[in-house]
């Protein structure tokens, strides 16, 4: 770490001495105790890279996190860190965030703590666009518990709990955080080193609550949960990269697409059936409305490919902004608050 | 604010001849006057009638006549009963006089009925002998069925024991106001003044104040003004003239300590008490709480000082409610939440996440009747084994309880304290009684109470998370945003002075033993317990929490009748003051009045091996004092 003189973004403006810092500054002593071959390494060293990349110094970075595999991540960064308890974290980073506007605050969560225990400090989270960003590693089973079904495990699996195959639905995390009006929407994939980076810097930049869903496969207890993303023969029929203001387009080949029949998506194939390039689908995560944002998060498997990419990025005023306006003209209209004159209000008496 | 409106010589001029009004209506009859020591009366009436305002005035008003005032509101629970029913009854009673009024009253003199179902459900608590005032316009054949009546009370005998004194008080009121033309409505809304005014006059009590009142609350609405003050000058001046009562009660003024006074309720006060704490900390007050019956007032309260920096945060759960607050202690400010009983038990595990991290928090239960949904707006103490125990593992904590409405900003005051000194969650207890009950409150001066920015201390050592403080036991509170400390804490196992995550066993034993031993060092840093009554003998009467007035009125009274009884009541429960053993071991006896079945007494039993008797009250209402005088009674006559 060397100091130099830098012109770098801070509240005190062009003149303050930043530490230029380095991914090597973001390490802590901890031991990381993941499973050898767990996506976990790969979205650290990710985070690690990308934090340096901020100009934000490291004392003003918070690591929150819940409880589950995904959870131990603050230990491993040579940042504040609060390991919370199971599916807690958004309301602990709530509390951060408020008391503390200024620091950039981060939520690890996994598929058990954030959409099981947690859902609701989830969703209230969201909805209230706390400027946090919300990583959550989805890898489909309870790790540290050692092998149960998650809320996103696939229907029928079979795990510890459901040895003849899950009963439930899976949750869409990507439909609940756009219902519940978060203003950044993600999601990347563990494997895919390059575009974990570039999501993960696009939300840490975006001002509101930034979720991202970060898919990854659990190697002792989920191994094939990635298969058809790790297989690359196959990848490209699988899963579909967005890029905003293009025609959402997948396939081998990159042939195939999805075009809007009135309210309905299907997948078509270029040049086939009259099918031309421009009347596929074109990605819009700027507007307002998560109706094709949902079009695109809902489209069902295995009939259509996964989406990866960045499905909403919206500006609006963040909770935290929106608390100190009312504190700061509450002072305007009230003056600065004043104790005795606090204590004294009412109906007064004196007693001699 | 009520002195302001002096200044206004416009309103001044008008209220002048508001008064003189008052003075030359009607004809002066000879006045003959009953001093008392204190009174007790109840507003009862409709949940739409007005009842907690018309008691609120009255309770000022006695207020600034030099008296001590005791309130208790009793709100329906539902939100909107039918009109006339049971469950929509609403009261107010206050209780006045000298200083030895120490509770609202256990039964009113005099009730104050606007309507059937009000004289149904309150005339089990008046004093046989005592006063009912009654709207008998209201006692209709339909409002009579409502409340259960076959035959009007108020001409049959059944109210024989008791003085009836039946006043058209819907029909007067109406030909009151009606020089203001305001839309029916309205009018009959100002009934409510109408007994105010009667009963203002039954205790000789100014009207002035009353007026004033009226002038600030609507001065932009003159018609509103102008009727409500016709309606209370009705109410006064018919008493007076119709010589409703053959005496006026004068009532006895308080000798306080000198001072400047207001009413406070309890959770007024613990919202104050969170506030001046953060002040004189230096730091930002977040308040995060779940609505709750009956602890949101506390929220609402804190909404309203913004200018404070008090950033108040309404979860959407209980939980989050209190992991949001250690979030913001984690942050360096003052996090606290506040709830009743079912919220406290869903907080468990974030209190015990606070004592592993070693962050402070002050989170106030304001009990109320459990288990589970219970009686949501009755009273009950009940949640002390909760807040002691209620966690997994050895999670001790500090646990305060307020004894008076006042006294809760004192021991919100107090709770910070000890969060931030000692690194810790406290909990206060208050109830459902202390929340709404309002007494006097001598007005601190901001340099009376601690400075609570001392305790910083400059770091003498390296620094280490869990580096201890060699007199407090309490860790380092460095806060995120400070270079070069940079570290992580969560709720698992931390090993001795680094606050690594460890899961050796020696560690753990360690480390259970430091965060015993600190909260149990506490009992040096708190005041030492003060007995009142008879500081040794026969019997020592111990209690927590809102029975304090009860059980001191009644320990008065023992000792004046020349019995060696002893009042102690703890404000700390854990850790006690270090003087409890001493003091018990200084009566024969030990009598614990509680509002549950027994929790302070088996804790009493538990560190103390003494053979203490409980007296047990789960009905949802506070002690009487006649309660508690006839435990202590039982006790005295076992003894000879």
């Amino acid at each position: 770490m060397k100091v130099v003189q830098s012109g770098s973004c801070t509240e005190d403006g062009p003149e303050t001495i930043l530490p230029v810092l380095t991914k090597q500054d973001f390490k802590s002593t901890q031991e990381v105790k993941w499973c050898p071959g767990c996506g976990g390494f790969g979205i650290l060293s990710e985070v690690q890279s990308v934090l340096p990349r901020l100009g934000i110094p490291r004392e003003k970075i918070v690591f929150v996190s819940g409880i589950g595999c995904s959870s131990r991540f603050p230990y491993y960064l040579d940042t504040y860190g609060f390991h919370g308890i199971h599916g807690r974290a958004p309301a602990i980073a709530m509390g951060v965030k408020c008391a503390r506007p200024d620091l950039s605050v981060w939520v690890v969560t996994g598929d058990g703590d954030g959409l099981s225990i947690g859902t609701n400090h989830l969703i209230h989270c969201m909805r209230r666009n706390l400027d946090l960003n919300i990583l959550l590693f989805n890898n489909q089973i309870y790790g540290l518990t050692k092998g149960q079904y998650s809320p996103t495990s696939e229907f029928g699996k079979k795990t510890k709990s459901s040895p003849l195959g899950s009963i439930e639905q899976p949750i869409n995390p990507i439909v609940i955080a756009l219902a519940a009006n978060a203003t950044f929407v993600a999601r990347t994939v563990a494997a895919d080193l390059k575009h974990l980076r570039m999501v993960l810097e696009a939300g840490a930049r975006h001002k509101g609550t930034s979720f991202i869903e970060i898919r990854q496969d659990c190697r002792v207890f989920n191994d094939d949960a990635l298969e058809s993303f790790s297989d690359k023969s196959i990848r490209k029929e699988h899963w579909v990269y967005l890029e905003e203001g293009k025609p959402i387009r997948f396939g081998k080949d990159e042939n195939k697409g999805i075009l809007m029949r009135g309210m309905q998506p299907e997948v078509v194939i270029v040049g086939e059936k009259g099918v031309r390039a421009e009347d596929l689908l074109i990605h819009d995560g700027r507007d307002d409305s998560i109706a094709q944002a949902l079009c695109v998060a809902g489209l069902p498997r295995p009939a259509f490919p996964t989406a990866l990419g960045i499905f909403r990025q919206v500006e609006k005023p963040t909770y935290e902004d929106l608390l100190m306006g009312q504190i700061d003209s509450a002072i305007t209209r009230n003056g600065p608050g004043d104790l005795p004159k606090l204590l004294n209000e009412g109906t007064t008496w004196t007693v001699d | 604010m009520r002195k302001s409106t002096f200044h206004k010589a416009h309103l001044m001029r008008y209220l002048y001849s508001m008064t003189l009004h008052v003075g030359t209506n009607g004809l002066k009859t000879e006045k003959a006057f009953v001093q008392v020591r204190s009174a007790t009366v109840r507003f009862a009436g409709d949940s739409g009638d007005g009842m907690q305002l018309a008691g609120t005035q009255f309770a000022d008003i006695a207020s600034l006549t030099g008296t001590v005032v005791r309130t208790l509101p009793d709100f329906p629970s539902e939100v909107r009963a039918p009109t006339g029913s049971l469950g929509g009854v609403s009261g107010f009673q206050i209780s006045f006089g000298d200083q030895d009024v120490r509770t609202p009253g256990d039964t009113p003199f005099v009730l104050i009925a606007m309507n059937p179902a009000a004289l149904k459900v309150n005339l089990p608590d008046l004093q046989p002998g005592g006063i009912i005032i009654a709207d008998e316009d209201e006692f209709t054949p339909d409002n009579l069925a409502k409340a259960g009546y076959s035959s009007n009370p108020l001409s049959g005998s059944e109210l024989s024991a008791f003085r009836v004194i039946p006043v058209a008080m819907t029909r007067l009121n109406e030909e009151a106001v009606s020089p203001h033309q305001l839309p029916p409505r309205e009018a009959v809304r100002c009934r409510n003044f109408f007994a105010l005014g009667l009963t203002l006059w039954l205790y000789d009590q100014p009207l002035q104040p009353m007026l004033e009142w009226l002038m600030e609350k609507f001065r932009t609405k003159p018609a509103l003004m102008a009727a409500n003050g016709a309606s209370v000058r009705a109410g006064h001046n018919f008493a007076d003239t119709a010589e409703l009562f053959r005496v006026q009660h004068t009532v006895a003024r308080a000798r306080l300590p000198r001072g400047r006074y207001r009413r406070v309720t309890g959770n007024e006060a613990a919202a104050l008490g969170l506030i001046a704490a953060a002040r004189r900390a230096g730091r930002t007050l977040v308040y995060a709480s779940y609505p709750i019956t009956p602890a949101s007032e506390i929220l609402h309260e804190l909404s309203k000082h913004k200018e404070y920096d008090v950033r108040t945060l309404q979860t959407e759960d209980e939980i989050a409610a209190c992991v949001a607050a250690i979030g913001a202690s984690f942050t360096g400010a003052i996090g606290a939440t506040g709830t009743s009983g079912p919220g406290l038990s869903l907080k468990a595990e974030a209190l015990g996440l606070a004592v592993m991290t070693e962050l402070p928090l002050v989170c106030i239960d304001v009990q109320r009747a459990g288990p589970s949904t219970g009686m949501p707006t009755k009273t009950e103490q009940a949640d002390l084994h909760m807040a002691m125990y209620g966690r997994h593992g050895e999670s001790p904590l500090v646990v305060l309880a307020a004894a008076t409405p006042a006294d809760c900003f004192s021991m919100a005051f107090e709770a910070v304290r000890l969060a931030i000194t000692y690194m810790t969650p406290v909990i206060m207890l208050s109830d459902s009684f202390l929340s709404s009950s309002a007494e006097p409150w001598r007005v601190v001066a901001p340099d009376e109470l601690p400075d609570l920015r001392s305790i910083e201390r400059p770091a003498r050592q390296e620094f280490a998370p869990y580096r201890r403080d060699p007199v407090t036991l309490a860790r380092p509170w460095v806060v995120p945003g400070t270079p070069g400390r940079e570290h992580r804490i969560g709720g698992l196992e931390k090993a001795d002075v680094t606050g690594s995550v460890s899961y050796d066993g020696d560690n753990h034993q360690r480390m259970v033993e430091l965060r015993a031993q600190k909260i149990e060092g506490i009992s040096r840093d708190i005041p030492a317990a003060q007995v009142e009554g008879a500081s040794e003998g026969d019997l020592l009467v111990i209690g927590w929490g809102s029975t304090y007035g009860a059980i001191a009125a009644a320990v008065d009274e023992t000792v004046r009748a020349g019995r060696h009884v002893g009042h102690l009541h703890l404000r700390y429960l854990n850790p006690f003051p270090a003087n409890v053993g001493s003091i018990l071991s200084k009566y024969a006896r030990v009598l614990v009045p509680e509002n549950n079945r027994g929790q302070l007494r088996s804790m009493l039993r538990d560190r103390f091996l003494v053979d203490a008797v409980g007296l047990s009250k789960v009905e949802g209402r506070p002690f009487r004092i006649r309660e508690i005088e006839e435990g202590i009674e039982t006790m005295l006559g076992e003894q000879t």
